[in-house]
């Protein structure tokens, strides 16, 4: 048994920002919740914790449904930890458009790292969010920071072509390919094969794995031709079932890591990403108070009554109730 | 606007019982109700149960057994739960457990057994109406 104090303080989790920075995964596990739900409790605790979050480095892994995503975490992971860091993973999962729920069965894959007292694992739907991450998905990379892990991997919800918001959160971003999905073309397209910081050809023992390989090189040496991006997207070969390629994908994001440092790019990625955070932010409460006093006034259901009918267009009254709230949010910005 | 609670849910297998489709229907069934399903996967300890428990900071522990092994392995994980501070999770089990085996495992803290033949939309009442706030 632990000892009554903790346990207590297990129960009433009083201080939940303070718990976070002592190490707490049940505070951080609560954290999370109200950051998914935009609970207005988790205001506070971030003002606490932003001070001590941008320390860990943040790892993407994309890709097709069942292309291993899942298990190259999972194997990665162990990686990782063999090498003394601890980890943070965020796994990502589509909620249904239809009923709101989710099977998130991520940590199938997983099971291995979940005793393990350097691993956090949090499942998380999309909840309607596109882009192959959910809302939070951001915020909740700053509170396993502040938890102190190192290495924080975020899983995507398994990805077609374009679900390329990774980028804005992740340093370093894997495209998962698998062999038999399409020929030289597909890897010519835009969107997500334009996202790789390293790619991954897994299921690397499968028919068409060389020619997948050979086709991904020929598009990175292109990119560096047509784009003179200085940063070579290496391309690496596993299996990540038999935990086949692990060192060596570990050693190739090490040396992205490098190259974004020596270069002076992770510092511009990181203040290009805190510019987007901050407005993102910004449009969102602002889209809250808005809707909000929209809908309590009973304003909303008049003004789509008239839009409907034609009486009104949308364009104009966009401008109306911008300017209308503009006005009422005065110097103080008390418009809530 | 602050999103709409959802209730979210670890479904698992404890022990070395490999018979996982009425825990995957099951895993269905929640999702399709609304909820947010963590399925673990099968062959899992108590301690991995709870740790799952703790880290999605689960409102409901959903347990499987069809080998026989519920008497140990329910207890125990209402037990652990108990001691990292998790008293408020609500945990239910089914599969195939004796009829004189349920008060035992009531009185240690399951709070509902479902047995072959259980209405779906009735433990998934269950669960709505038990559930913390």
């Amino acid at each position: 048994m632990i000892p009554d104090v903790e346990r207590h303080s297990a129960l009433m989790l009083t201080d939940v920002a303070g718990e976070i920075l002592k190490g707490s995964p049940r505070a951080a596990a609560r954290l999370i919740t109200w950051l998914e739900n935009e609970d207005p409790r988790a205001f506070p605790c971030m003002e606490a914790l932003f001070p001590h979050s941008g320390r860990a480095y943040v790892i993407g892994i994309t890709g097709s449904p069942g292309a291993g995503k899942s298990t190259l975490t999972d194997k990665l992971t162990q990686t990782i930890r063999s090498s003394g860091l601890t980890v943070g993973i965020i796994a990502v999962d589509p909620s249904s458009p239809f009923t709101g729920g989710a099977v998130l069965g991520d940590r199938v894959r997983m099971s291995q790292l979940s005793l393990d007292p350097g691993v956090f694992i949090r499942s998380m739907a999309t909840r309607g969010f596109l882009g192959g991450m959910a809302r939070a998905t951001g915020e909740v990379v700053k509170v396993l920071d502040a938890l102190g892990k190192d290495i924080i991997l975020i899983e995507t919800v398994g990805v077609g072509q374009d679900e390329v918001d990774i980028i804005g959160i992740a340093d370093t971003t894997c495209v998962v390919l698998v062999p038999g999905l399409g020929d030289a073309i597909q890897s010519m397209k835009s969107g997500i094969m334009e996202i790789a910081d390293i790619f991954v050809i897994n299921k690397s023992d499968h028919l068409g794995a060389d020619q997948l390989y050979t086709e991904v090189t020929t598009r990175v040496e292109q990119d560096h031709h047509i784009k003179g991006r200085p940063w070579l997207a290496p391309v690496v070969k596993t299996v990540a079932v038999n935990n086949e390629g692990m060192e060596d994908l570990w050693e190739r994001i090490e040396g992205h890591r490098r190259y974004l440092k020596a270069s002076g790019e992770f510092m511009q990625r990181r203040r290009e990403r805190t510019g987007r955070e901050t407005l993102r932010m910004i449009h969102h409460e602002i889209f809250r108070l808005v809707r909000r006093r929209l809908e309590d006034t009973g304003e909303m259901e008049r003004l789509v009554g008239e839009i409907t009918d034609r009486k009104r267009d949308p364009y104009s009254v966009m401008k109306e109730v911008l300017s209308g709230w503009l006005k009422q949010a005065g110097p103080t910005g008390e418009a809530s | 606007m602050a999103q709409e609670r959802k209730i979210k849910i670890i479904v698992a297998k404890p022990g070395l019982d490999g018979h996982d489709r009425g825990a995957k229907l099951l895993a269905r069934i929640f999702a399709e109700a609304g909820m947010e399903v963590v399925y673990t996967g099968l062959r899992q300890t108590p301690e991995m149960i709870v740790e799952a428990a703790l880290q999605e900071d689960a409102d409901v522990v959903g347990l499987s057994s069809l080998s026989g092994v519920h008497n140990y392995f329910f207890p125990r994980v209402v037990e652990l739960l108990r001691e990292k501070g998790l008293d408020d999770v609500l945990v239910v089990g089914g599969g195939i457990i004796p009829l004189e085996d349920v008060d035992g495992l009531k009185s240690a803290g399951v709070k509902a057994i479902f047995g072959p033949g259980t209405d779906t939309n009735a433990i998934v009442d269950f669960i709505k109406n038990n559930v913390r706030n």
